[in-house]
């Protein structure tokens, strides 16, 4: 489904991600962990589409086209989804707009008739029941004035209403109490399609005991340096990052 | 004193032709208004139309907006169209206007009307006639303690305009809706003066909408003097959509008493050259004032938005939130102030302009100024001007909603805070319906109206 190689990106000139290789199958849980500043939310963000950094070499295949050249919304409308580590405040759009117009304009892409208001609204009330969110909620302006656990499930709650094939979600635990935590990995594993994958990116395994990964990578300084299953995350837990900081040293 | 008039072609035009016409626009009116005619004039005459070297009219050519060569009216000319056959605003809710055309009434069935519950609604013209006492007690009082040469130029040649009495305890939940329409097939200047009156105790909504036929240039200076006596309650909406040869000034004078309530919101949608000046004067306690305004310029437009809120008594509040989103290489400017006299304590007072600039070729002016006298006082202001959130724009891409779109949401949000003080549900619709037309680019005509305003 997802192909990276040799993937460099650079921002203001400065190299971020040194060389990434990661392939992605349908039906998998991949999780990326590692220290701060090694490059987990600029992978998250490239793959996205944002235009702030500097792709210098290396291809990013997704359903065999080259996500590189594509803009954020085509990607979107592909199927990739990107879960806000911090998820944008936008006073006076209001969330029932902002994901009509979002799930219409994925329905456009694949040639399906658009939503009608009732189904739109039946169909936003499905998947607020699904990923437990206050149904308040979507009767106000994009996350504004959301709690920090609000704007994570809501995101959760985009990702339910998109159904994407691809979903990244950056940090999707930071800020978040154990109960808050456990909404969003229930909503996430409840989203998951035997052809869908998705990428979780985390500081820590606490998610993981939610959210149980089939794969997992450490990025460190813009590199993946170790690869395994999900028995890593423990290992991690208990040494912490310092002994890979060690062992991959400049 | 300095004899010295000030003068400029534009304002010599002026001079000359009310010294040669103005046996023709007495008739129009009673003596207390052609009283006023004359110090108005004099006064005109003295001050000349405002250069560029008037600090409150640095950025706008008020002086080469008057040189056109434009035709004045002195009294009612024929009119040559049935406007009922070429306007019709079929807003829900919103049927039951008075329609001024180039600064006359025409309806003579609408003329003026005086309501079982002592409400006048109609023609100024008519009015002064008909109640000459209640009009004499505020025509133009209001006006004579703001040296503004544009609107002393309004009541110098003023034509009809809208008049509106309130008695006391009369509530209107109706809207009062007036249609100033300009159809001209030559070169018009078009100055017509309103008069709003609430007694005690009343409260009505009044729209205004600001409209031209055809796409001939003019030139409206018009001007508002609204009274809102103890307790009162007004909502006054204007919407100016005119073509981007017109010149559009607007004068209005807002004088509150003790406790009353005035809520004004003024949508600029087109225009060549707009400016508006507002003047708020809070005379009594516990009188609030709020005022919002949003413009949306683009090509060559520009438009000019300027209020001065007046604290005159203690413990009122007054409110401003101005907001411009600028395109192509218009300009978009705002000039507030606030002032506090010394017994104006425990004044709330807050104002902010917001500009959205979508070129490097727009431009935007702001200056908030704040001068207070007292010294227990709430007051702010702000000014922020900048382009469209980067990372809104991202997150919304991110979703599958193109660019395009995305900025639509963005400047729709963006309008929308001042929309909402639309407290006129069919209007608001109405509003934000065109509003969002014209965001897109797309000719924004008031629903099945054949006007192409914007054109």
């Amino acid at each position: 489904m997802l192909s990276i190689k040799k993937l460099k990106v650079s921002i203001n000139g400065k190299p971020i991600l040194k060389g990434i290789n990661l392939e992605v199958k349908a039906g998998e849980v991949h999780a990326i962990m590692g220290p701060n500043g090694s490059g987990k939310s600029t992978l998250a963000a490239v793959l996205a589409g944002r235009e702030l950094f500097e792709v210098t070499s290396g291809e990013v295949i997704f359903e065999g086209k080259n996500l590189l050249e594509l803009l954020p919304e085509d990607r979107a409308r592909m199927g990739i989804f990107l879960g806000f580590q911090y998820p944008i405040e936008i006073p006076g759009v209001s969330m029932v707009n902002f994901m009509k117009t979002a799930v219409n304009e994925k329905r456009k892409y694949q040639n399906l008739p658009l939503l009608s208001s009732s189904d739109f609204l039946k169909l936003m009330r499905e998947k607020k029941e699904l990923v437990e969110i206050d149904s308040q909620l979507t009767n106000r302006s994009v996350n504004e004035g959301f709690s920090g656990g609000e704007k994570k499930k809501n995101e959760i709650f985009q990702m339910a209403m998109l159904e994407p094939k691809l979903a990244i979600l950056d940090e999707t635990d930071s800020g978040l109490d154990i109960d808050a935590l456990r909404i969003v990995a229930n909503g996430v594993n409840k989203l998951k399609r035997p052809d869908s994958a998705t990428i979780v990116i985390t500081h820590y395994q606490r998610l993981l005991d939610y959210i149980i990964p089939d794969i997992i990578h450490v990025l460190y300084n813009g590199q993946i340096v170790k690869t395994a299953g999900k028995e890593l995350a423990f290992e991690l837990e208990e040494k912490g990052y310092d002994w890979i900081k060690k062992e991959f040293a400049e | 004193m300095n004899n010295e008039t000030n003068t400029s072609p534009g304002k010599n035009v002026l001079v000359e032709d009310y010294n040669n016409n103005y046996k023709e626009i007495f008739k129009q009116t009673p003596d207390f208004i052609n009283n006023i005619r004359q110090t108005s004039f004099k006064e005109f005459d003295l001050s000349g139309l405002p250069s560029k070297k008037d600090e409150n009219y640095k950025y706008t050519n008020i002086e080469a907006a008057f040189l056109g060569a434009y035709k004045r009216q002195f009294s009612k000319q024929k009119l040559t169209i049935d406007v009922n056959e070429v306007f019709k605003c079929d807003v829900p809710e919103l049927d039951n206007y008075l329609v001024l055309v180039n600064g006359w009434f025409y309806e003579k069935e609408k003329l003026l009307t005086k309501y079982n519950n002592g409400a006048i609604i109609g023609s100024l013209i008519e009015a002064s006639k008909q109640y000459p006492e209640i009009v004499k007690k505020y025509y133009g009082k209001n006006l004579t303690k703001q040296k503004n040469s544009l609107s002393s130029l309004n009541m110098a040649f003023a034509q009809d305009g809208l008049f509106v009495y309130l008695p006391k305890n009369i509530i209107i939940n109706e809207p009062i809706q007036l249609i100033n329409l300009i159809v001209a097939t030559e070169e018009l200047m078009v100055q017509p003066y309103n008069l709003i009156i609430a007694e005690e105790n009343s409260s009505a909504n009044i729209v205004i909408c600001d409209h031209s036929l055809n796409p001939q240039s003019f030139l409206l200076n018009s001007t508002f003097e609204v009274i809102a006596n103890k307790n009162s309650k007004l909502e006054i909406y204007r919407q100016q959509n005119a073509h981007d040869h017109s010149v559009q000034i607007t004068n209005t004078f807002i004088s509150q008493k003790e406790n009353s309530f005035v809520n004004s919101v003024n949508i600029t949608l087109n225009g060549g050259t707009v400016r508006n000046n507002l003047y708020v004067e809070l005379n009594e306690p516990h009188a609030i004032n709020k005022s919002y305004a949003l413009w949306l310029a683009d090509k060559n437009q520009h438009f000019d938005n300027n209020v001065h809120v007046h604290h005159l008594s203690p413990e009122c509040e007054s409110f401003q939130l101005y907001k411009g989103i600028v395109d192509n290489s218009s300009t978009g400017i705002f000039s507030g102030k606030i002032l506090v006299d010394k017994k104006a304590q425990k004044t709330l007072a807050f104002q902010s302009n917001k500009n959205l600039l979508l070129t490097n070729d727009a431009k935007v002016r702001s200056k908030p100024q704040l001068e207070i006298y007292a010294d227990d006082v709430k007051c702010s202001h702000g000014s922020a001007t900048g382009q469209l959130d980067e990372d809104a724009m991202f997150y919304l891409r991110s979703r599958g909603i193109s660019k395009k779109e995305s900025c639509q949401l963005l400047m729709q949000a963006f309008a929308d805070e001042v929309i909402n003080k639309i407290l006129l549900e069919p209007l608001r619709n109405e509003i934000n319906n065109l509003v969002e037309k014209r965001l897109r680019g797309e000719l924004s005509r008031c629903n099945r109206c054949k006007v192409n305003c914007g054109q």
